[in-house]
């Protein structure tokens, strides 16, 4: 055993017959299992873990818990891991941060040569002239940046999320914690009790025999209760609006971390105290410890933590902290008590404590110096729910005053007393929470008594107030000076409490400076506010899995096995292609292809008042709409945006059908119910998404209809089948399909939509029945080219969140002589005003250029006047072709164009008389 | 993160819904633009209690008109849009 690892100690929580091998900054340690990365460092005599964040200047524990600023440390590639709270594990690789060259030589230690101290601001008053040596700062300066570093190539983690539901979640698993979660459970609640360490038991856990014996009964009664869930390791991060708690759960089996979000009826905050440092030259040493500190690690981890020292106290925990020491067999040079007004001046040493100079002037020799000087309370979820607590003088730190009925509060965040007294209030506290959680009105519970304690934050010199960012408090005085007088000004000036910690351990030091320094109480000095999270999150934690359904059609077997390009639409996975888009759009402009647009949503409407809920919704009439007929539409939003586009079929005389672009499908739904339910409830008519229930397959190219008439009954022939009709009947034997006539691509169609489940039979069907007139499947992008040939637009493509109905030259469509339907009146003021993008055709002078979408429209003097909305090299006509936003005084047709290429060139262009760059008049579709 | 109570399906999470704005009028035939934008853009925002229009898109599908508080978040009434006062 190392001569840093005491002998077995009756509350530890290492296991000494299980070996941890791991390295530390390449060197090969061991520890116990149970031990934590800084504690089985100590026991290997490793006391610098990190250097500090602006001096580098060397660091070691301070208070040996997850909130230790000093030992944050590298593990593998993560980093930023809290070394103090992250347990060893066998065969972990664990490197120092903020160190270069080495932790034990840091060249960067001159920061503290060049200034002693650097002052608050000091980085932007320094570097801020001459500017164009700004970019070399930038460079030496990143080598300080503090922080771990990140790998591009790291291995995969798995996060979870997880939901659940409490009548009663206790924050923090002390004594008051413990005794509430039985009381609650007792009471019939379900609880959860979450502890953001690693076993339950608060400070019992290096407490005396009495305190042992208590810890193992409450244990005993939470594992014995059926209705209480334990989580360790498990921090409650954030308290939101009704209740709703986030607590991240760490390191479990297969899961790196775990969000958990709980809808508690009520919340029991027992959080407890955090132990607070104390304020004096030389308090950040390798060697200056919190008496819980050192209390941690001689009772859970059997850890030496010096071999002289002083101790300062001002409370039981400085009392018992000596007791513990001598039981370790370390010498006490000396013990300071604050309540005889004794204190500690400054502490000095290189790598180490080595000096304590104390009131009286006397100075000893010792390596650790142990302060017990007050208590924190951790109250940021009592901030977050709405509370703002109040500093008691009494007490020495701040208390609750004004809770919501469904969130509690117990223990040391409330009060002071022995373990029975905190016991007794958690009991309270829990079968109270029960009882607010069953649906009963609020009744208190009984205070807990508050004792006396000396409000000691600063000794008579400066020393660091925030450790984790090299705040002191001179920092502090001096900002005040500078006119930085409210708490919430300062902590931005000096980064006081914006560090890893976040202000758990020092925000209470920092108002009372700060206070000192506009001459202030603690009672009169704004605080900064608690926000959550309360610990950090990882952001693959708050990502989690994914849980997002990927839509596939009923042919996504063939298109796998036909080697198809995925293309993720929306939450569908679409072939983009099949190896050669332009090959496809030559197959359809010339004989005949087959799309898969299962996708398109489809919304099935019945009932009298259809064609009322379809004149309303789009901005083209319908009333005349004959059965047997389809009709394209476009609809607008009430800003006259235009948020969709389709066509509408007529089946009999109360039956519609409905089909809106892939993405929108949602959205048009929504909006559909939107209007019948809140604007036009007495309207008949009954809704149902069909989406699903069809799949779609386009037929399209001059001999389609040969193809399409081998599977049908339905007869195609264009005096009974004319453009724009719908018929049904039956489709390679599946009856009750029906085929509309359209022309998305410019081609003779029929859209094919037969029951989902008959999808791939009838898609092979059509692919064997038409091998002799060549038939190809074709994809999403040999069909964008097709339709872009045809200058037809795109929702959301060639239109914006600004596009109304008359920018996309669909005026003939727009009926504003209807008496009313969503959007008119700002179509009406957009044709008044006239002044708008027009989408237009454009077309290079150099066939060859194909702008990239997005690039810029300019004019003769470089101005901006349109943008490129869409472009590709066509197969059928060979040559670029695009569509574009323009302004009004460049729409006309001929009107020359710049368009502004990448590398800056430009590319003369002009507007064209048509949409359609093939076939305007559209005769193909019509044959 | 809201709890709903659904008057449909009970107390959900707000995430099942949309929150679709403010309860507002729309005005009649052919308004002049000052009072059509009104509509379309200037919400009372209130702090405090306000009519609010949601939708349950991942539960029944149904509008209901909510009571919220802005300030605290409180609700104090749920109904149906369907259904008249």
């Amino acid at each position: 055993m190392s001569r840093y690892r005491l002998d077995p100690q009756p509350g530890e929580v290492i296991d000494r017959s299980r070996e941890v091998g791991f390295t530390w900054n390449g060197k090969r340690f061991v520890g116990y299992q149970g031990d934590t990365i800084a504690s089985a460092l100590a026991a290997n005599g490793v006391r610098v873990l990190s250097r500090s964040f602006k001096y580098h200047r060397p660091r070691a524990m301070l208070t040996a818990s997850y909130h230790d600023p000093n030992a944050m440390v590298q593990v593998g590639d993560d980093p930023n891991v809290r070394g103090a709270h992250h347990l060893v594990e066998e065969g972990m690789t664990v490197t120092s941060q903020n160190t270069w060259p080495s932790l034990a030589f840091d060249v960067k230690t001159a920061n503290r040569i060049v200034g002693r101290f650097l002052s608050p601001g000091f980085y932007y008053k320094t570097f801020i002239s001459p500017r164009w040596l700004w970019p070399w700062y930038q460079k030496v300066l990143s080598r300080f940046v503090a922080g771990g570093s990140v790998t591009l190539n790291h291995q995969p983690a798995k996060f979870d999320h997880r939901y659940a539901h409490a009548d009663v979640l206790v924050a923090g698993g002390g004594p008051s914690g413990m005794a509430a979660a039985i009381a609650a459970a007792d009471a019939g609640a379900s609880v959860i009790l979450a502890e953001e360490e690693h076993q339950i038991g608060g400070h019992l856990r290096w407490g005396d025999t009495q305190a042992r014996d208590d810890l193992n009964e409450l244990r005993i009664g939470i594992l014995t209760r059926s209705n209480i869930e334990v989580m360790t390791n498990a921090v409650v991060a954030g308290r939101y609006d009704h209740n709703w708690v986030s607590i991240v759960q760490r390191s479990m089996d297969h899961v790196e971390e775990r969000l958990v979000q709980v809808r508690a009826k009520t919340l029991v905050v027992a959080a407890g105290t955090l132990e607070r440092p104390y304020v004096f030259e030389g308090n950040d040493l390798p060697g200056v410890m919190l008496s819980t500190a050192a209390r941690r690690l001689i009772c859970l981890y059997g850890i030496r933590p010096g071999n002289r020292a002083v101790v300062l106290t001002a409370n039981g925990s400085g009392d018992a902290v000596v007791a513990d020491l001598k039981r370790a067999g370390i010498e006490i040079v000396r013990t300071l008590d604050a309540r005889k007004g004794e204190t500690v001046v400054a502490a000095s040493g290189g790598k180490g404590v080595k000096q304590v100079i104390d009131s009286s002037g006397a100075t000893h020799s010792a390596d650790l110096l142990v302060t017990a000087t007050g208590w924190t309370t951790p109250t940021s979820l009592l901030n977050m729910a709405g509370d703002r607590p109040v500093y008691n003088k009494r007490a020495a730190r701040y208390l609750p005053s004004t809770l919501p009925d469904n969130v509690m509060a117990t223990g040391g965040m409330v009060g002071d007393g022995t373990t029975q007294d905190l016991i007794g209030h958690g009991s309270a506290a829990g079968a109270e929470a029960a009882r607010r959680a069953a649906g009963e009105p609020p009744s208190g519970i009984p205070d807990l008594l508050i004792e006396e304690h000396l409000e000691l934050y600063r000794s008579t010199t400066h020393g660091f107030v925030d450790f984790s960012e090299d705040v002191s408090s001179q920092d502090l005085v001096s900002a005040a000076t500078e006119g930085y007088d409210t708490m919430e000004l300062a902590k931005r000036y000096t980064t006081v409490g914006m560090g890893p910690v976040q202000g758990k351990i020092e925000a209470v030091n920092a108002v009372a400076v700060h206070g000192e320094a506009i001459g202030a109480s603690l009672l009169e000095t704004s605080t900064t506010t608690w926000r959550p999270p309360y610990a950090p999150i990882r952001l693959g934690t708050l990502a989690g899995r994914k849980y997002e359904p990927t839509r596939y059609s009923a042919m996504q077997p063939w298109h796998e096995a036909n080697d198809a390009t995925p293309l993720l639409a929306g939450q569908w996975v679409r072939p983009d292609h099949y190896g050669d888009p332009a090959a496809e759009v030559n197959t359809v402009r010339e004989g005949v292809g087959i799309i898969d647009v299962s996708p398109l949503g489809k919304i099935d409407l019945r009932g009298a008042d259809v064609s009322k809920l379809l004149e309303f919704v789009y901005v083209n009439r319908w009333s005349k709409l004959d059965v047997g007929k389809v009709r394209y539409g476009v609809m607008c939003g009430e800003d006259g945006v235009i948020i969709d586009d389709g066509v509408t079929g007529r089946f009999g005389p109360d039956h519609y059908l409905m089909t809106t672009t892939s993405g929108g499908a949602g959205g048009v739904w929504n909006w559909l119910d939107d209007w019948l339910q809140t604007g036009f409830p007495e309207w008949d008519v009954k809704m149902t998404a069909v989406t699903d229930g069809w799949a779609s397959i386009n037929v399209a190219g001059p001999r389609s209809r040969d193809l399409v008439s081998r599977l049908t009954d339905i007869d195609l022939r264009p005096d009974s089948f004319g453009y724009m009709e719908v018929r049904t009947g039956t489709v390679d034997g599946f009856s009750n399909c029906f085929i509309w006539r359209i022309g998305f691509t410019g081609e003779l169609s029929y859209e094919i939509h037969v029951p989902a489940n008959h999808g791939l039979e009838v898609w092979e069907a059509l692919l064997a029945e038409g091998a002799d007139l060549g038939v190809k499947a074709f994809g999403v992008e040999a069909q964008r080219i097709m339709r872009l040939e045809k200058g037809h637009f795109i929702v959301g493509q060639d239109t914006d969140g600004l596009t109304q109905g008359h920018g996309v030259g669909v005026d003939w469509a727009i009926k504003i002589d209807k008496d009313d339907f969503a959007g008119k009146p700002e179509l009406v003021f957009q044709a008044e005003s006239g002044d708008y993008p027009r989408l237009v055709a454009i077309q290079t002078e150099d066939p060859g250029i194909v702008p990239l979408e997005a690039s810029q429209i300019i004019d003769g003097d470089a101005n901006l006047v349109g943008r490129i909305t869409s472009s590709r090299m066509s197969p059928t006509m060979n040559r670029s072709i695009c569509l574009g936003q323009v302004e009004p005084n460049h729409a006309t047709p001929g009107q020359a164009l710049s368009i502004r290429l990448p590398n800056g060139s430009t590319v003369q262009a002009h507007v064209m008389e048509h949409h359609a760059h093939f076939d305007p008049e559209g005769t193909r579709v019509r044959v | 993160m809201l709890l709903i109570s659904c008057p449909h399906c009970g107390q959900r999470n707000s995430n099942e819904f949309t929150f679709n704005g403010e309860v507002v009028t729309r005005p009649g035939p052919d308004p002049d633009p000052a009072s059509w934008r009104r509509y379309l853009y200037m919400k009372t925002n209130a702090a405090g209690w306000q009519e609010e229009r949601w939708f349950h898109v991942s539960g029944c599908r149904r509008f209901l008109m909510i009571e919220r508080n802005q300030d605290t978040n409180e609700i104090r009434m749920v109904r149906d849009y369907g259904d008249r006062r």
